[in-house]
């Protein structure tokens, strides 16, 4: 930028930006994090896409029908549907400052999730158990690693979550601390939609086949 | 529907433009519940037919993510100046090919395939 102007005489006319404009910290995170996101979107569709090739393929092993159980499926679905509205709140509640019921939300938000992790553990023991491993059929290959990739993302979420209460514990509520709080609502939210893939192509769609 | 709630966070714009209203939250997860139960009722009750069952609730989840989109993540046309829009419309764009086409060639990559019985010594 200094050079470019350095060398530019007066008069002529000039045809890109001289001047640096202000960018303040974090102003441009939130369109960074959103496309961080959509990237995250294009690993769950082309895993989608797997499942989607594969998912017929049960090499004479179990189908969906002998190993899903919907109504558990519908629990942990609520479950994660309930942790997206406590988030919601708690960011009502940094929006109004008050600190003690945000980290409250927060907790209740890390609660749900858990119990949602939890669930899917319990379910994946069972399948493991029945004989029904990743290694069985391409079916079961891409079942585990398309919801066993939305576990691992609902479980580093719950860190994330984990680490930002410890940082609103020990700095407040810092623009700083907002900014992460807000990604992570993002994040939280856009798992919640991936669920709504899972359960509808997978479990749902896996017990009319 | 956030314009009032918003008038005081001038000095958090950015962080705060995200939170949204009790109200709009709750019409959210109140729309989320119902376009959940409904597919989960069709598919244990198994009254309709297979094929129109999934057509409905592939429709209802088109739905959901949209009623997600907009009362959970607060997207709008003008959120960072239209960027986050067209980031999600390419991805959208992305995400049909990707999926329309891996199943379309693979389709047709299945239905072509010489038969397990015709291909003389089988494994």
């Amino acid at each position: 930028m200094t050079i470019a102007a350095g060398t530019m005489k007066a008069g002529e006319p000039v045809f890109y930006v001289v001047d640096e404009h202000d960018h303040p910290e974090g102003s441009s995170t939130m369109l960074g994090f959103w496309i961080y996101l959509m990237s995250d979107c294009l690993i769950f569709a082309i895993l989608f896409a797997v499942y989607g090739v594969l998912g017929t393929k049960y090499a004479a092993g179990p189908a969906p029908k002998d190993l899903f159980d919907l109504s558990l499926v519908a629990v942990n679905t609520s479950f994660l549907l309930l942790s997206s509205l406590t988030y919601g709140f708690a960011m009502l509640s940094m929006q109004q400052n008050r600190v003690g019921a945000m980290q409250a939300w927060l907790v209740v938000t890390g609660l749900f999730g858990l119990a949602f992790l939890g669930i899917e553990l319990t379910e994946f023991a069972h399948m493991i158990h029945e004989g029904a491993t990743p290694q069985r059929s391409a079916f079961l290959s891409s079942f585990f690693t398309l919801v066993g990739t939305h576990g691992l993302h609902v479980t580093f979420g719950l860190v994330w979550l984990v680490t930002l209460m410890v940082q609103v514990k020990r700095f407040g509520l810092i623009e700083a601390n907002r900014r992460r709080l807000v990604c992570l609502s993002m994040f939280w939210h856009f798992l919640d939609v991936i669920w709504i893939g899972v359960f509808t192509f997978v479990y749902l769609m896996g017990m009319l086949r | 529907m956030s314009s009032d709630v918003h008038a005081h966070a001038d000095a958090h714009h950015s962080a705060d433009d995200h939170a949204g209203t009790r109200q709009g939250q709750l019409i959210g997860f109140g729309l989320s519940v119902v376009l959940t139960a409904i597919p989960f009722l069709l598919v244990m009750n198994g009254s309709l037919d297979k094929q129109v069952t999934a057509l409905i609730i592939m429709a209802f989840a088109a739905v959901q993510v949209v009623v997600h989109m907009i009362f959970f993540l607060h997207m709008n046309t003008k959120a960072e100046g239209g960027w986050t829009m067209m980031a999600l419309i390419f991805t959208i764009i992305m995400v049909v090919i990707a999926l329309s086409g891996s199943l379309w060639v693979m389709h047709h990559l299945t239905t072509n395939m010489m038969p397990v019985h015709e291909m003389g010594s089988t494994p």
